[in-house]
């Protein structure tokens, strides 16, 4: 016994992540000079970093409590038309991108056009909202229009993605076996691809109108209409209180839809 | 599924005409309201502006192309500010994300009031955007890469928290349990039965998060939160298409870089 407690040994240490000990001093040296670099070029203005806490620690009072009376008819106004926004962009990018979701699978598209969608959806991928609204607002005016064609083109290269990555991902044999019977392309699509990929589709439809409604208080800043106009009319206001209002009832929108989202969801499924 | 008798014949159906109807109705009711929506848009409109669109948009080609090579030397700078707004936000991020993902996960979470609490501080944190966040940190810390850092890292918490206390739920609780039948305490209980189960699922959302936060790290500066939206935010108001254009190239370059990177990451690590 006593050979046995002297070649067992009695305590342990978890061992290393990465084996290698070289490899792993080499990434935490990388990372210390990255990070000494990276604050060294950060130009930090501590002097106006203090004097802004007290107008942050403002700001926070200001939620307690908010103020929704004074500006409520633009706060309304605003959350109004982000509303009417996010849904008519939605529907009509989901509408858009079913076409090209279906040209982007490529179990389901000849070679030309599944290359054209999958350009269509790598264009659409490429810019965040702001960008597109951006050159929206340049083109077609200030107002919700510039926002509703910003955010469907975002929806389009998004959902369509998503949409024939889940035809890709199908179960051939269903398709086959309607196939089997005859159908006609279209009755192909609609008995054997459709029902296949629906659920997740829904799903994906209310988190895109989730994303859509969250993006659509930004494109107001640059004039996209929406409830960021009005947001950044507080800001620039100095008036808290509205903008804690305005962000506390974006919150809660964005908490109810995603509570019907999660509820869509496990109804379809 | 229910087969009909039609003209003496049975036809098959794929529902019945109570789902008929009800589909039709909620069919009806979305597309009221998509029609009243566009309705509502629509009158805010100047037309004038929509129909001229075409011919806009080419003659603002025009004038972006080609790009002002020379101006990117004045680039650099931004970029290199851009990828630190990315990367300490979501370094900042992280390690806030760790102990509000352990509050919020159902089976590790300390008390329930704990739990609503850091349930709400992920909701919050996503649901408002990055360009809100700086909006408001630019207001109350000022403008600069700093004001980016931590709209970025504010943000982000919610998204890494979320993933990662979903991760924490999914956990096998036979491993937890043999770590505590050695007699573990209970922080050693957490570094040795939980981290190392979720450690493969942060790295991923570590790297997944930084990709999204060069993305959007990119426009920060328009609201004058530092990084390369400075620079396009003001040859956006000067004008100055030419250099839009190549502001624009190396925002996509860059994007394209960071998928390249976090795709490559991901791949070594799981």
């Amino acid at each position: 016994m006593s050979d046995l407690s002297q070649t067992y040994p009695r305590s342990w240490k978890k061992p290393p992540l990465i084996a290698s000990a070289w490899l792993r001093r080499g990434l935490w040296l990388g990372a210390a000079i990255y990070l000494a670099l990276a604050l060294g070029t950060m130009e930090v203005n501590w002097g106006r970093v203090m004097e802004g806490l007290p107008r942050g620690a403002a700001f926070l009072g200001a939620f307690f409590p908010p103020d929704f009376v004074t500006r409520w008819d633009s706060i309304l106004d605003g959350i109004l038309e982000s509303i009417w926004m996010t849904v008519i962009a939605t529907v009509a990018g989901i509408a858009l991108s079913v076409p090209v979701g279906l040209g982007a699978a490529k179990n389901l598209a000849p070679m030309p056009v599944y290359l054209f969608c999958r350009a269509i959806v790598a264009v659409s991928r490429t810019f965040p909202e702001v960008i597109l609204a951006i050159f929206a607002v340049k083109l077609f005016g200030f107002g919700p229009f510039a926002g509703f064609l910003a955010l469907s083109i975002a929806t389009v290269g998004f959902f369509a993605k998503l949409l024939a990555e889940d035809i890709e991902n199908m179960d051939p044999k269903q398709a086959e076996a309607i196939r089997a019977t005859g159908a006609s392309w279209f009755q192909w699509i609609n008995y054997a691809v459709q029902p296949q990929v629906m659920p997740r589709m829904i799903g994906l439809s209310m988190y895109r109108l989730d994303i859509n409604f969250r993006e659509s208080a930004v494109v107001g800043i640059v004039g996209g209409g929406g409830i960021g106009a009005t947001l950044l009319t507080a800001f620039d206001r100095y008036e808290f209180d509205s903008a804690a209002a305005i962000l506390l009832v974006i919150i809660g929108i964005v908490m109810v839809l995603e509570y019907l989202s999660g509820y869509l969801r496990r109804w379809v499924q | 599924m229910p087969v009909i008798e039609q003209d003496g014949r049975p036809v098959w159906k794929r529902r019945t005409s109570a789902q008929q109807w009800g589909r039709w109705f909620a069919w009806l009711i979305g597309v009221a309201i998509v029609v009243y929506s566009w309705q509502l848009i629509s009158e805010k409109t100047i037309w004038f502006f929509v129909a001229d669109a075409p011919t806009q948009a080419a003659d603002m080609a025009e004038r972006m192309i080609p790009p002002k090579w020379s101006y990117m030397e004045e680039l650099w700078l931004p970029v290199w500010d851009t990828i630190n707004i990315a990367t300490l936000g979501t370094l900042i991020a992280l390690v806030l994300a760790f102990p509000i993902a352990f509050c919020a996960a159902r089976n590790t979470s300390p008390h329930p009031v704990v739990r609503s609490v850091a349930l709400f501080v992920i909701v919050s944190s996503r649901s408002i955007n990055s360009l809100i966040w700086a909006l408001m940190l630019v207001a109350i810390i000022g403008p600069g890469v700093f004001a980016g850092v931590i709209a970025i890292g504010l943000r982000s918490i919610g998204f890494c928290a979320k993933l990662l206390y979903e991760a924490i739920e999914e956990i096998d609780e036979t491993q937890v349990e043999a770590i505590t039948a050695t007699g573990a305490t209970g922080p050693q209980r957490l570094a040795y039965g939980i981290v190392p189960q979720i450690l493969p699922a942060f790295a991923g959302i570590a790297v997944f998060r930084w990709d999204i936060n060069i993305r959007e790290s990119t426009v920060l500066g328009l609201v004058g939160a530092g990084g390369i939206g400075l620079q396009l935010n003001s040859s956006i108001s000067s004008l100055a298409w030419t250099q839009v254009s190549l502001i624009l190239l190396v925002i996509l370059a860059t994007g394209a870089v960071s998928e390249w990177v976090s795709a490559k990451v991901r791949h070594a690590i799981i």
